[in-house]
C-alpha cells in the first residue's frame, strides 16, 4: 500500500490478472474467465480500485458506426459492461413498442386458411407506423384515432378466361382506413369511434400507413373463394407477443482478438491459413520467409480450429475483449435502427426514474 | 401491493432488500453491476423469486450509509451512463452520416474522372 500512496504512478494489476479481468480466453477445451469482475474491492490487495466513476466512464466510452441503412445498423460500443449492453439488447427485443394487428373481425372467409390461422398471420405483418404517435389501448377503452389503426382486406378470387385473378392475397391488398372501422355493416355504431380522420394526425408521413413490405403472401385463394375482414392494430411490446418486437434480431458479440504467441513461418504459416475457415490469417513475405499475420481478426467466429491439434494452442491464443461489443440491430421497419437504440436507452432511463420516484 | 418495497431495514437501514415489481433481469443485472461498482456497497445481489411473476428482489448491504440512498445513487449513476451512451451514439451516427455523404459525392465524381472508361456507355 505504501507504493500506491506514494503517487509515483498508478498501481497496476499483474499481467495474468489484467488478462483475466479484460479478456475471455478461448482455449481448445473451453473458454475461461468469462465472468466480469464487478465488486469494487476485488483488487484491493494490489491497491487497484475496481470501482466505477462516472467521469471515467464518460471519458472511456467510444461508439463507432460500422454500417447503417434503413433496416440494419452495426456499431462498436467500447467501454461498457455486458450487464448494460445486455439490458439494451433485452429492451430492444422485448420492450420497445410497435403497432401490430391485435383484433381481426372476419365477415367472410371461404379460403382454406382457417380464421384463427389467418388472424395469426395478419398479426405478424410489420406495420409501417411510428408507434410514438399512438397511445396504448386498455381492454376497457374504446378504439379511437389515437390508439387503433384499422385495415381492411376485401378480396374475391375469380377466373377470367385462362387467368385466375387474386389467387394470392398479399400485404399490399391490406387497405388502411383512416376514418376508422366500417364494421358492423348496416349499423350506425361501428367497432371504432374515431373523433377525426387519422390522415390529420400530426407527424404522419404523406403516404399514410401500410404494411412495411408489399409482397408478403397472407393467404392463397381458388376461384370462387373470398376473404373479407378488418384488422385492428394497437400498440404493444414484445414481452406480450413477439409480433410487437421492433427488431428481427438485436445481438452483440465481443471483439475477437487473435494473438500469435511466436513467429509462425513457412509450412506452419501455410497450415494456419488453411486451418481458418473465415480467413483471419494472411501470409506476409519477409525477405525469403513466409510469415503468418493476423489480417482480419473481426472475421473470427471462435470456431477454435486454429488452436486444435498438437502444440497449436501454444502458438495461437484466442481471446475476446470483455468491454468491446459489436452490436447489430435489424429493424422490422417501423422505426429506423438507430432510433430504436435511442428509444431503448430512454426506456431503461424511465425504469430507473420510476424506482427513484417510488423510493422517495 | 406497492410497486417498490423496502424490506428488512426497520432495525438497520444499512441492510435492505428492495422488492421491485414489473422488472426483470434487464434492470436487475444492470443495477447489480452499478451497485457492486460502488465502494460503499459491502454486498449486492438480486433474484427473480418466480419466473412467471415479473418481480425482482435486490439485496443491498452497505458499509455505513443507508441502503436506500446507495440504491438511489446507483439508479442516478445508471441514468447518467445511459445519457452519455445516448449522446455518444447520436454523435457517432451524425459523423457516420456526414462521412457517408462525402463518400457518395466522391463516388459520383469518381464515375466521370477515374473510371470513365469502364462506366461510360455509348
Amino acid at each position: 500500500m505504501a507504493d500506491a500512496s506514494s503517487g509515483e504512478h498508478e498501481p497496476e494489476l499483474p499481467p495474468h490478472l489484467e488478462l483475466q479481468r479484460t479478456r475471455v480466453v478461448c482455449a481448445p477445451d473451453a473458454p475461461s474467465y468469462t465472468e466480469s469482475v464487478q465488486y469494487s474491492g476485488a483488487y484491493m490487495a494490489y491497491g487497484v480500485d475496481n470501482s466505477l466513476r462516472i467521469e471515467d466512464f464518460c471519458k472511456n466510452l467510444r461508439v463507432e458506426i460500422i454500417s447503417m441503412n434503413e433496416e440494419d445498423i452495426e456499431f462498436d460500443i467500447v467501454g461498457i459492461d455486458a450487464a448494460i449492453a445486455n439490458a439494451f439488447r433485452r429492451i430492444l427485443i422485448a420492450e420497445v413498442p410497435t403497432m401490430a394487428i391485435e383484433k381481426v373481425y372476419i365477415a367472410n372467409n371461404t379460403s382454406v386458411i382457417q380464421d384463427e390461422v389467418l388472424a395469426h398471420r395478419l398479426g405478424l405483418l410489420p406495420i409501417k407506423a411510428d408507434p410514438r404517435l399512438f397511445d396504448y389501448k386498455s381492454e376497457e377503452e374504446n378504439a379511437n384515432e389515437k390508439n387503433t389503426i384499422v385495415f381492411k382486406i376485401d378480396v374475391v378470387c375469380t377466373r377470367k378466361g385462362e387467368r385466375v385473378l387474386n389467387s394470392s392475397v398479399t400485404s399490399d391488398q391490406m387497405k388502411w382506413l383512416p376514418e376508422g372501422s366500417e364494421m358492423p355493416f348496416n349499423t350506425m355504431t361501428k367497432f371504432t369511434s374515431f373523433g377525426s380522420s387519422q390522415k390529420n394526425l400530426p407527424g404522419l408521413p404523406a403516404e399514410g400507413i401500410s404494411c412495411q413490405y408489399p409482397d408478403i403472401i397472407v393467404a392463397k385463394l381458388r376461384p370462387g373463394q373470398a376473404i373479407e375482414l378488418e384488422g385492428h392494430a394497437i400498440k404493444g411490446s414484445g414481452n406480450i407477443h413477439a409480433k410487437w418486437s421492433p427488431v428481427a434480431t438485436a445481438r452483440y458479440r465481443m471483439l475477437p482478438e487473435v494473438n500469435l504467441m511466436e513467429d509462425i513461418q513457412g509450412k506452419l504459416a501455410e497450415e494456419l491459413v488453411q486451418k481458418c475457415p473465415t480467413g483471419v490469417f494472411d501470409i506476409e513475405d519477409v525477405g525469403t520467409v513466409k510469415k503468418a499475420i493476423v489480417a482480419r481478426p473481426r472475421n473470427c467466429t471462435l470456431c477454435r480450429e486454429c488452436v486444435r491439434g498438437t502444440d497449436w494452442d501454444k502458438r495461437v491464443q484466442l481471446t475476446r475483449v470483455k468491454d468491446h461489443f459489436i452490436f447489430t440491430i435489424e429493424s422490422t421497419g417501423a422505426l429506423r435502427p438507430e432510433v430504436l437504440f435511442t428509444e431503448a436507452i430512454k426506456i431503461l432511463n424511465e425504469k430507473c426514474h420510476r424506482i427513484i420516484t417510488e423510493l422517495s | 401491493m406497492a410497486a417498490t418495497m423496502e424490506l428488512g431495514s426497520e432495525t438497520d437501514p444499512r441492510n435492505a432488500t428492495f422488492s421491485i415489481s414489473d422488472e426483470d433481469h434487464t434492470l436487475g443485472n444492470s443495477l447489480r453491476f452499478v451497485l457492486n461498482k460502488d465502494p460503499r456497497v459491502a454486498f449486492c445481489g438480486y433474484s427473480v423469486p418466480h419466473p412467471s411473476e415479473t418481480r425482482i428482489n435486490v439485496r443491498v448491504q452497505t458499509t455505513g450509509v443507508p441502503a436506500r440512498d446507495v440504491l438511489k445513487d446507483a439508479l442516478n449513476d445508471l441514468m447518467a451512463m445511459n445519457q452519455h451512451v445516448s449522446t455518444t451514439f447520436n454523435r457517432a451516427v451524425e459523423t457516420f452520416k456526414a462521412n457517408q455523404g462525402v463518400n457518395e459525392l466522391s463516388m459520383k465524381s469518381g464515375v466521370t474522372s477515374q473510371h470513365s472508361g469502364s462506366v461510360k456507355k455509348p
